[in-house]
């Protein structure tokens, strides 16, 4: 308890002297005290209270103008696109390497409805299917009568519809617009192309991506707006992928072959030039993917990259380069080529029996399993795999497509010493036309790696020496003495110098073993030879040629011809100039002056 | 004679109640507080229309609940209004201690209505807010303390009227509520502004509040978002404070006309918190400053009468009580034009609610009895001839 002094000391002192009660002096004293506190807090609060009112009056003063300033303002639309993440329109297009357009964009409409707006349902229902008739009549009266309140009606349409739709003149009846993907060459280029579907879709835009090809391994590439539009440009060349489709298609066709793939590379950066596989697709208008049977039946499989196939003969020069590098052999040693070689429960036979023996050259020239066989027994199993490995067999090519990781080449799951020899020409492992043409370029590029592109003008560093310059320039001899005496005679394109190889494999039996009267025939060239340009791997699956007494299968009569015919058209259109010597009998005389 | 065989006419001390209550009140506060109730009617027959439609009502059934309410609401103000400040004292003491115990049983008895803080008790018809009660009789209480302080050798009040204050706030947060909450604190720290706070102390509160929104920024996700909410530059559309920006600005002047409004189909609170967007939409910017001006009218008039009050008691009371009304009101307008962050509080009288009208009557009722005018002591002045 606080205790109060008394007080005023004095008059309580004097007060007491007198002997009075000093309580009333005390009590008056509080009572003034008091008082006089009062007084203060009073006229204290009063100013508080003035303040506090003035600030009250400021607030309310400050909310009634704020009001009035946003009831000034004029009210904003709402707008749809602020209300989320926008849709990405403005796809890049995709260009050829000269620059002509392999894929853009076009404006045009999708058609969407709100039933709750419409005047007559039923009428706009009857009118829609007279002028889209593929759409389900009943369905569409259900849902425009119904309780629905948005419907898409079509996703694409055409300036006419759209025009006919607007003549129904319904406002339940609304156009959203849309940017749809366009690839005006139609089915040029199908599968490296790919195609594109709508994504995301809202009423004012729809979102595109790409499905399969390009389109879809430079999705993200291509939809981002940090590029500014700038074109994807590839290393096809519109021209001359038309020339090889037409010539391959039409190959396929002479030859009754079921499908069909042809692979045109630039020998020095490993772009791809021109790529093809039939039967082929429109990418405007993509067909479904199958549902039973075998992928690589549609025609959306892309032979060149995912198909693997046991390529034949044609992997005989591997075998032979590696011989020549380990310096196991030169090309004038003789191996013996009795047949046939028996090796364990084994046989090896080649086509014609070629006599006890053949020198390196002439076992490619004639195509000898079994002097391949020998030269692989002798290089061995671990060398033949570290050696198909640097040239990019073991793993899938880095092509810049979706597809490519689904091309995994197949090897045995144990590389035995047999493996190694069947391996050597071209059985028992398996490896898409790519790998091959990948392989061919780096043989013809002096023995420095070669990697498959389909980018125009990336820069690149030169590949890894895989084998030795010399090696590579002996191997594009003998492969030239293939096509001038050898299995791929057909294949000579005058004033081209075309070196090559044939390959005929059996086709492997889905149940295990071999077809006897199904193959897969390949042509891998080189060209012109003195200085390799290109290369050009050519496979049809099931050909035969049947214009003789008996049915041919071989590479050297079915695809050879054709590949031949791809070279002959397709040189000129790559700026190559035909080396045609002066002869003796063309009748000029060369005078000098 | 008559006088000897009747005896005499009995004289009253006074005049009678009902004539000096009409003498002595604030008229004109009465008069806002009465068409503040009006045009809550008003509004109500246009944003409360929504609400009994979701809930398969006929469409003015909360009109005629709010009309209801609203005569309970004004009679119990003119009732509490007649009182004397002693008696208001007494009330509102009662009525505190009532409240908080009521308060402390929330956790055991009380619902929350799926809403998420237990701050109801529900009595099948109607359900009661015990916080609402709660203000004014804190106010009362707390005015109590600090004007006992202010005797000479009175009892220590402002120190049991901050641990009241805590205890209070504490309740409230733990609902949680901390918009009655901080009306609470507000309302305590007018009275101790008035009651005569250093100024030192009441210069460092801003800082204080300042450090705990920082804390409760940190803190609470939720309290965090509704800051961010508000600092963002650009509104989306689609919130609450969207939607009331919309309204006010297409009600613009005069308003979009009686019904034609749209905003409260889209508010689920457009009957209580976001009602002066109702206002503004249907009835324009004309009748959102009568609403601003009629609790201007109340809030300063209240203050200005106060002023020359000398008792310390009615004087810290109907400061606390008039600030209190004030507030809420300025908070719920100022939420609704972007002035403040997001919070839900009703606009006293005008938003739709059973108890909480109730207690705004009462509360006005004791602010209405504490601003009567009565003698100030100016002849006792004169007499002892002091300075005032």
């Amino acid at each position: 308890m606080i205790r109060t002094p008394l007080r005023p000391l004095a008059r309580i002192l004097s007060a007491r002297e007198r002997g009075e009660n000093p309580d009333a002096i005390e009590r008056e004293n509080i009572r003034l005290r008091g008082e006089a506190a009062r007084d203060r807090t009073r006229l204290r609060a009063e100013g508080r209270l003035l303040v506090m009112g003035v600030l009250f009056l400021m607030a309310f003063v400050t909310v009634g103008a704020r009001m009035g300033v946003l009831a000034a303002v004029d009210p904003q639309e709402p707008q749809l696109a602020e209300s989320g993440p926008a849709i990405l329109t403005q796809r890049a297009d995709i260009l050829d390497r000269s620059g002509r357009v392999l894929a853009t964009n076009l404006v045009t409409h999708s058609l969407y409805a709100q039933p709750q707006m419409m005047v007559d349902p039923a009428r706009v229902a009857q009118e829609l299917i007279e002028i889209f008739p593929d759409l389900d009549g009943k369905r569409l009266s259900a849902d425009l009568t119904g309780k629905r309140k948005f419907l898409w009606i079509k996703k694409k349409i055409s300036p006419e519809q759209m025009q006919a739709v607007h003549d129904i003149g319904d406002p339940g009846l609304l156009f959203g617009p849309r940017e749809m993907r366009l690839y005006p060459n139609g089915h040029l280029a199908a599968h490296i192309l790919g195609g594109a579907r709508f994504d995301k879709e809202g009423v004012s835009s729809a979102e595109v991506v790409g499905v399969a090809g390009v389109e879809k391994a430079f999705d993200t590439w291509l939809r981002d707006p940090a590029n500014d539009g700038a074109p994807l440009t590839l290393s096809i060349d519109l021209t001359v992928q038309a020339a090889v489709e037409e010539v391959l298609a039409g190959g396929m066709k002479l030859m009754n072959a079921k499908g069909a793939t042809a692979i045109l590379m630039e020998v020095g950066t490993g772009e791809i030039v021109a790529m093809a596989s039939l039967p082929d697709f429109d990418p405007n208008d993509r067909p479904a993917p199958l549902t039973k049977g075998d992928a690589s039946d549609s025609p959306l499989f892309n032979r060149a990259v995912q198909g693997v196939y046991e390529l034949g003969s044609t992997f005989k020069i591997f075998a032979v380069a590696q011989a020549l590098e380990l310096g196991l052999v030169n090309p004038a040693t003789m191996i013996a080529t009795q047949s046939p070689m028996i090796y364990g429960k084994f046989r090896i036979r080649d086509f014609h029996n070629y006599g006890a023996q053949l020198s390196v050259t002439d076992i490619i020239v004639k195509s000898s399993n079994i002097g391949t066989a020998r030269i692989a027994q002798m290089i061995g199993a671990d060398r033949q795999r570290a050696f198909l490995g640097t040239l990019g067999f073991l793993e899938p090519t880095p092509v810049e497509l979706v597809e490519a990781p689904t091309g995994r080449p197949l090897i045995p799951a144990k590389w035995s010493e047999i493996s190694a020899m069947t391996i050597g020409y071209g059985h028992g492992l398996s490896a898409s036309p790519l790998h091959l043409a990948s392989a061919y370029a780096t043989v013809a590029n002096g023995g420095r790696k070669v990697a498959p592109t389909l980018l125009h003008g990336q820069p690149h560093a030169p590949g890894a020496q895989v084998i030795n310059p010399d090696v590579a320039a002996e191997a594009l001899k003998m492969m030239r003495l293939v096509v001038t005496r050898g299995t791929a005679s057909f294949g000579e394109v005058q004033g081209y110098q075309v070196a090559g190889k044939t390959g005929t494999a059996d086709k492997t039996k889905p149940t295990g073993g071999y077809y006897k009267d199904k193959v897969i025939a390949t042509f891998a060239a080189v060209f012109p030879v003195n200085a390799p340009k290109y290369v050009m791997v050519l496979t049809l699956d099931e050909p035969v040629e049947t214009s003789g007494s008996e049915p041919r299968r071989t590479a050297g009569w079915t695809a050879v011809p054709v590949g031949a015919e791809v070279i002959r058209r397709t040189a000129p259109l790559l700026g190559l100039r035909p080396e045609m010597e002066a002869a003796e009998d063309m009748g000029l005389t060369l005078v000098r002056n | 004679m008559t006088e000897m065989v009747f005896g005499t006419v009995p004289i009253r001390a006074g005049e009678p109640v009902l004539p000096r209550w009409w003498r002595t009140i604030d008229k004109w506060a009465l008069a806002s507080v009465l068409m503040l109730f009006c045009i809550g009617i008003l509004l109500g027959l246009a944003a409360s229309v929504p609400l009994a439609e979701k809930n398969g009502l006929p469409p003015f059934y909360y009109v005629q609940r709010q009309m209801f309410f609203g005569g309970v609401a004004l009679a119990a103000m003119v009732l509490v209004s007649m009182l004397s400040p002693v008696q208001v004292r007494r009330l509102g003491v009662l009525g505190f201690a009532v409240a908080f115990v009521a308060l402390m049983l929330l956790p055991i008895f009380g619902t929350d209505f799926g809403k998420g803080a237990v701050r109801w008790f529900s009595f099948g018809f109607a359900s009661v807010q015990p916080s609402e009660f709660l203000k004014p009789g804190f106010v009362i209480m707390v005015a109590w303390f600090m004007a006992a302080s202010q005797e000479v050798a009175g009892p220590p009040g402002k120190v049991y009227s901050f641990v009241v204050m805590l205890m209070v706030v504490a309740l409230l947060a733990l609902q949680p509520d901390f918009g009655q909450a901080s009306l609470v604190l507000f309302s305590w720290a007018v009275m101790y502004f008035v009651a005569g706070a250093p100024l030192l102390l009441m210069s460092v509160l801003p800082v204080l509040a300042v450090v705990g929104g920082f804390a409760a920024y940190n803190g609470s996700e939720h309290f965090a978002r509704r800051i961010d909410g508000f600092l963002s530059t650009d509104i989306d559309p689609r919130t609450q404070i969207g939607y009331a920006t919309n309204a006010i600005q297409e009600g613009g002047f005069f308003g979009v006309g009686v019904g034609e409004g749209t905003v409260k189909w889209s508010l689920p609170d457009a009957h209580t918190d976001f009602i002066i967007a109702v206002a503004a939409e249907e009835y324009g910017l004309i009748l959102v400053l009568v609403i601003i001006a009629l609790y201007a009218v109340v809030v300063v008039r209240s203050l200005i009468r106060l002023m020359r009050e000398r008792d310390p008691f009615t004087r810290l009371a109907g400061t606390g009580l008039a600030c209190a009304f004030g507030v809420q009101a300025l908070i719920n307008m100022g939420v609704a034009v972007r002035l403040l962050p997001a919070k839900g509080m009703t606009l006293p009288f005008v938003s739709y609610g059973g108890s909480s009208v109730i207690a705004s009557g009462v509360a006005l009722g004791m602010l209405l009895a504490l601003t009567r005018s009565r003698p100030q002591g100016q002849i006792s002045d004169i007499l002892a001839r002091r300075g005032r």
